[in-house]
């Protein structure tokens, strides 16, 4: 069992200096977590574009390395992302589906053919050199900290417990900043070296 | 056909140059395919196709994010797709970015039946972005024009291709 509050948390202690991108339901608890806010994006701009910023990213700054935290959901709103990072094949990037099933931020409401999906299936077949699944948080966490020093891109399916995000409603006011803020922000990071963060 | 009233691809690659693009995200279409084959020759421009027109906007803000140059090559067919990319991501946080769109169905001689060719315009007044049209080589230094507007503005900028690039 894992729940998303587990999956972020685990990931965080291993981000070092990992730009990080979360998106949908892993904002709150990421920005809950995150000790390097400075390299972090809360991602609320256009749903499901999130891994194709993180790849540009990945693209832009190969001394960086990036990851990314999508919703199940927005993954399937935009399946054609896994080609494009697979065929682009950036060694620096991370990409993690956090999958519940649910539309967990507007109210758990199903997604289509949610108990048939195979993400990992999905990624491995779209040319990610590197596919992981998890249910389980010892393990996962047992885990994590090879997987990001694999080369990428990589791909890893959490399933996590279906929950409704309490913390934050739907109709907001939400606790992340504006999305210019965070693009612009990290940009200015990136430009100066990050005194936050050096390259690896 | 009078020379000076192609539009030849290879123009349009030196103008990106010229402003120092380091990657194309694009999607192919018959309207740009000659630029397409040009860009695939010119090794300082990184060359990234995606599956759908709407990746295209994010992936080029991740890639100004990290410092680099792109541009975003797709039809106006496809700029349609990309609607809430642009929305939320292009105007919403602020990013200089040129897209260049190729015009399918324009015509300077008449109505056009095609809508791809009839919504494009009002849809980008509608949206504020302020946009240039190339049909020839002698218009080519618009796109020099979209850089400077987007970077100063910071916002993205239009270049419609009213004619098939050669």
């Amino acid at each position: 069992m894992m729940t998303l509050t587990d999956a972020v948390g685990i990931i965080e202690t291993h981000r070092e200096d990992m730009i990080v991108i979360a998106s949908q339901s892993a904002r709150v608890p990421w920005l809950n977590v995150s000790r390097k806010p400075s390299l972090d994006i809360l991602f609320a701009g256009s749903m499901s574009k999130e891994s194709s910023v993180g790849l540009g990213i990945a693209l832009a700054c190969p001394e960086k390395k990036v990851i990314v935290l999508s919703g199940d959901g927005e993954l399937l709103m935009n399946l054609g992302t896994l080609v494009t990072i697979g065929n682009q094949a950036p060694e620096n990037f991370y990409h993690f589906v956090l999958y519940n099933g649910v539309y967990a931020f507007t109210g758990c409401q199903p997604l289509p053919g949610a108990s048939r999906i195979r993400f990992e299936g999905l990624a491995k077949e779209a040319g990610y050199p590197s596919v992981h699944m998890f249910e389980d948080s010892t393990l996962f966490a047992s885990r994590v900290k090879d997987i990001l020093n694999e080369d990428g891109p990589v791909f890893v399916c959490l399933k996590i417990d279906p929950e409704v995000n309490a913390e934050v409603s739907a109709k907001g006011p939400y606790p992340w900043k504006p999305l210019r803020e965070y693009l612009h922000g990290l940009r200015k990071v990136l430009a100066e070296g990050s005194k936050e963060s050096p390259p690896r | 056909m009078d020379a000076s009233q192609t539009l030849h691809a290879e123009k349009i690659v030196q103008e990106l140059k010229k402003n120092h693009v380091t990657h194309a995200v694009w999607l192919p279409c018959s309207d740009t395919a000659a630029i397409h084959k040009a860009i695939k020759t010119e090794p300082s421009i990184h060359s990234v196709p995606v599956c759908r027109e709407g990746e295209s906007m994010a992936i080029a803000a991740g890639l100004w994010i990290g410092g680099k140059v792109p541009v975003v090559i797709v039809q106006n067919t496809g700029f349609f797709e990309s609607g809430d990319s642009i929305r939320g991501i292009c105007l919403g946080a602020s990013i200089p970015l040129v897209i260049l769109i190729g015009y399918r169905g324009y015509t300077r001689h008449g109505p056009t039946k095609d809508s791809a060719a009839r919504f494009i315009e009002p849809i980008l007044h509608a949206w504020q972005i302020d946009y240039y049209l190339m049909e020839c080589d002698a218009d080519v230094d618009r796109i020099s024009l979209a850089f400077d507007e987007a970077n100063r503005m910071s916002k993205p900028v239009a270049v419609l291709i009213g004619k098939e690039g050669r």
